[in-house]
């Protein structure tokens, strides 16, 4: 057992001396380091650890929580204190209970040892070798805003009053930038990114290239003419709108209303060719674990399948509240937030068709690149959405000019009755949470422009 | 006021944090505590606090930044982050100026709401659960969201700085869902101030009210239109037009780095004279103002628009010196574990001489945005997006139907210069801004304002 694993079971103990009847503790120690680069120099340099605990406690069937950084005996004495309070300060609610000791199956290879290995100036020339590839592409390639990596190395203990326990280590890296391109009186920005477990899971090469393309296909961007026609999203666009989608499937946002998925399990949501799958052990899964944040075990989830509704995500509340049996999609965001039920890697399951093939079945279209506005330009309630957009003309079946300046709109399950096709080459993407999709085809959607 | 860490520690700290060379080093020590509760299908739940205390030590040297942060603000926990951000550097020892403590009066707290029984706290979310419900059976759905939060700050650098803030703000939240047959329509209002639980005491309940009313009148709304048209944007949190449009454009990194459309526009006319803008971290009690910023600079007032003319970028220590001139007092950090950069704090468009129903009765075609979900803008290219949570058509100088689904989007130069009026009904909102992953509260304020023209993306066919 480590430290954390103890440091967890003192905090349960605590709580429960507290007087409180139940108690979960979550224990978090995270090392990371963040570089940052600009014009071929370091600007600059991040090292940090942070360890916390966040604890919950039920009193019969009211819950609360406290959460801190002190960890010596009198730190978590408080914090179990102030848990224990908390609970007392919240409404009854029958479904509220502690979760129960579930088997879970180790899942090894989430910790990459090239992070430790890889000292500061090594992941420091990956950064200015991304910038670096960028500004050599083009000379219209002015600029790069920043180029950026980072790493971080978590470990997770958990212990319950009720019998869970574990612990695990996981590992993460990414490098991204933004490339600045310009022509034709005008500035255009490009992302390039790369996600991996350690340092040398990332081709900084390819990363760099990727944010320059960005930028340089955007020179000379105008506004197309409104029309409803067929879109192609990329890999970065898809990835948001599947993000909306698991958020539209969480069993919490359902039960209570908010949720254009609400009631209609079983029924035909999507066309057959989308589907979509949580699937929390996905080896290459940026969010995978051997268990969820409540210490359920985590797994392999279909959500669309064969054009129809087949699951919704539960965590233990949600599911008591249903009669049914948690499907390890509990999550925080580290030990400061309270359990909720959300998304672990979504999976859109891809096609057969490569992106050229995909634009010629549009025939005459819009891929679009880039959306921006999704926190305010999407009703989550009723999956209506107006987002701005940027992207190519698609013409004659293949990409011709580029475009930006206009809105993307319409309903996000009219959207997915209309998806015609799926690109056959899945990418791993950060948005939307953590999200691999290929690029999709959707038959109709409606373009604001001039 | 009591500081965090002591005068000695501070400088304790800084001498090893110069230990191997640089130009400037800071130690900002911060203690955080908060609580928050919601309501939600009549239950109080989600109740939980928390209490995290660390520092963050930076040592510049060149055109590097060298930063390490530690949980707690034991004198051995701060030396450590200080070894650790002194360990790449290779250059020799410099010496602090010797500190020197600031006079800061924090911005007054009348009820702390840490000092208020959680139970007060969970009434007032069944009044405003109440309030919401109380605007008709249509309203199917009520979620409220109450948050305190107290940041207690020392910062010490080693051009001799030695000062410290003390800063409780307040928030409520009100969401709700309105149903009708088949309609469901959301609608959602804030409160929320640089105060303590005194600002809960006039009547929180008008919030749940607007949120709820929101909801309601977009059970009766059109599908947005599609295209070119003047739009008038409402007072409040309409000003987030003017915080992505601009604000951004004119913190100084972005400008420094050639990632602005506002680069190379200073003095330049940008806007009609009728314009006049500010950014204010002094405004009293106000959601975006503190005492001091988080590099230990005194807010100030700093109009960035006179007359149309762009008048000042908005600076933190590190773009201010680079730039020769002096810090706007605008370096902000979310916490201890962030590094400080320029960020706004209430942004707004002062008043102007237009009454809001002259500005509407003048448009024949187009849109009133009373007010947004939030917005976006990415400040090299200029691009922004709004989606509007409260629109309504105007037809012949009148406001007619609701409309769901907008959103208004264009380029920041051109919808700057298309300002043609201002109105006189100026009020702030709070907002809460992202940049760089760190998240900061901000005021928005203006009173209505016209854009001749903009464009609307809706979902009409």
């Amino acid at each position: 057992m480590s430290d954390l694993s103890a440091v967890a079971r003192r905090a349960v103990e605590a709580t429960v001396g507290a007087g409180a009847s139940d108690a979960e503790a979550y224990v978090s120690r995270e090392g990371g380091r963040t570089v940052r680069v600009h014009a071929g120099e370091v600007e600059s340099l991040e090292a940090a650890t942070q360890t916390g605990v966040g604890v919950r406690a039920w009193h019969g069937h009211r819950v609360g929580y406290a959460y801190g950084t002190d960890l010596s005996d009198d730190g978590v004495r408080e914090i179990a204190g102030r848990a224990s309070e908390a609970a007392a300060a919240a409404d009854e609610d029958e479904f509220a209970a502690p979760p129960q000791p579930a088997e879970v199956e180790a899942l090894p290879g989430l910790s990459d040892p090239s992070i430790a290995e890889w000292d500061t100036s090594r992941v420091a020339d990956l950064a200015l070798t991304v910038e670096r590839t960028a500004l050599e592409s083009d000379p219209r390639l002015v600029g790069v805003e920043v180029a950026v990596y980072a790493d971080a190395d978590e470990q997770v203990a958990i212990a319950s009053s009720a019998g869970v326990a574990g612990e695990y280590e996981a590992s993460s890296a990414y490098a991204y930038l933004s490339a600045l391109a310009e022509g034709e009186g005008a500035r255009e920005t490009g992302l390039g990114f790369g996600l991996a477990r350690g340092p040398r899971g990332l081709d900084p090469e390819a990363i760099g290239a990727e944010g320059a393309q960005r930028a340089l296909s955007m020179i000379g961007a105008g506004k197309p003419a409104s029309r409803s026609c067929p879109v192609v999203l990329d890999e970065t666009v898809a990835a948001s709108f599947a993000g909306l989608i698991g958020g539209g499937l969480s069993a919490k946002a359902v039960q209570r209303g908010r949720s254009p998925f609400a009631g209609r399990l079983e029924e035909e949501v999507a066309s057959e060719v989308f589907a979509l799958f949580d699937d929390g052990r996905d080896p290459e899964g940026p969010d995978s674990a051997p268990f969820d944040a409540e210490g359920m075990p985590r797994r392999r989830t279909a959500l669309i399948e064969g054009g129809r509704l087949r699951s919704y995500l539960f965590d233990t509340y949600t599911a008591n509240r249903e009669g049914t049996s948690s499907t390890g999609s509990a999550s925080r965001q580290g030990y400061r937030s309270l359990p909720s039920v959300s998304t672990s890697n979504l999976v859109v399951a891809p096609g057969a068709l490569s992106l050229e093939q995909l634009l010629a079945e549009a025939g005459e279209g819009v891929y679009v690149t880039d959306v921006a506005g999704l926190h305010s330009g999407v009703n989550p309630v009723t999956g209506v959405f107006s987002v701005g957009a940027s992207g190519r003309i698609i013409r004659d079946g293949a990409l011709a000019e580029p475009v930006r300046e206009f809105t993307i709109a319409g309903e996000l399950v009219a959207m997915l009755s209309v998806v015609s096709a799926a690109g056959a080459e899945p990418r791993w993407v950060p948005f939307g949470g953590s999200v691999s999709t290929p690029p999709l085809l959707v038959a109709e959607m409606a373009i604001s422009g001039s | 006021m009591t500081e965090l860490i002591d005068q000695s520690l501070a400088e304790r700290v800084l001498s090893r944090a110069l230990a191997n060379g640089g130009r400037f080093a800071e130690v900002f020590a911060e203690r955080r505590r908060g609580q928050s509760m919601s309501i939600d299908e009549r239950r109080i739940e989600a109740v939980q606090s928390g209490a995290e205390e660390g520092a963050g030590v930076r040592v510049v040297d060149g055109n590097t930044t060298y930063f390490a942060h530690v949980d707690g603000l034991d004198p051995a926990d701060l030396e450590r982050a200080a070894d650790e951000a002194a360990a790449a550097l290779r250059t020799e020892r410099r010496q602090p100026q010797p500190l020197q403590a600031q006079a800061v009066t924090p911005l007054p707290i009348e009820r702390p709401p840490e000092g208020v029984p959680a139970e007060r706290k969970a009434e007032l979310l069944r009044e405003l659960d109440e309030a919401a419900r109380g605007k008709g059976d249509e309203i199917a759905q009520v979620t409220a969201v109450y948050a305190e939060a107290r940041r207690q700050v020392t910062v010490a650098n080693s051009d001799g700085l030695f000062s410290g803030d003390d800063r409780t703000r307040t928030r409520i939240a009100v969401q709700t869902v309105a149903r009708r047959n088949g309609t469901v329509e959301t609608g959602a209002e804030t409160l929320g101030a640089h105060r303590g639980f005194e600002l809960l005491e006039d009547d929180p309940g008008q919030i749940a009210e607007q949120a709820a009313a929101k909801s309601l009148t977009l059970l009766d709304a059109v599908p947005a239109p599609s295209g070119s048209m003047p739009v008038v944007v409402g007072g409040g949190f309409g000003g987030v037009l003017f915080h992505e449009m601009t604000g951004h454009g004119l913190e100084a990194d972005h400008i420094q780095k050639g990632a602005s459309v506002y680069v190379g526009t200073l003095g330049e006319q940008v806007a009609q004279p009728l314009l006049n803008a500010y950014d204010d971290g002094r405004l009293p009690n106000e959601w975006g103002s503190d005492a001091i910023d988080d590099e230990g600079q005194p807010t100030q007032k700093t109009q960035v628009i006179e007359e149309g003319r762009l008048t000042s970028y908005l600076y933190d220590h590190l773009t201010a010196e680079r730039d020769g001139v002096a810090s706007t007092g605008n370096g902000r950090r979310e916490t201890f574990r962030h590094l400080p950069i320029p960020r706004m704090t209430n942004t707004y468009i002062a008043p102007g001489d237009s009454s809001p129903e002259e500005m509407i009765a003048e448009v024949q075609r187009g849109f009133y945005a009373v007010s947004f979900g939030g917005g976006q803008v990415d400040p090299a290219t200029g691009d922004f997006v709004f989606g509007v949570s409260e629109g309504y058509l105007i037809e012949g100088g009148k406001v007619t139907k609701p409309c769901r689904g907008a959103t208004l989007i264009g380029n920041c130069l051109d919808a700057l210069a298309a300002i043609d009026a201002v109105g006189d009904d100026f009020f702030m909102k709070t907002g809460i801004c992202g940049k760089g992953g760190q998240k900061v509260p901000v005021g928005t304020g203006q009173g209505h304002v016209r854009v001749g023209t903009m464009t609307v993306g809706g979902t009409e066919r």
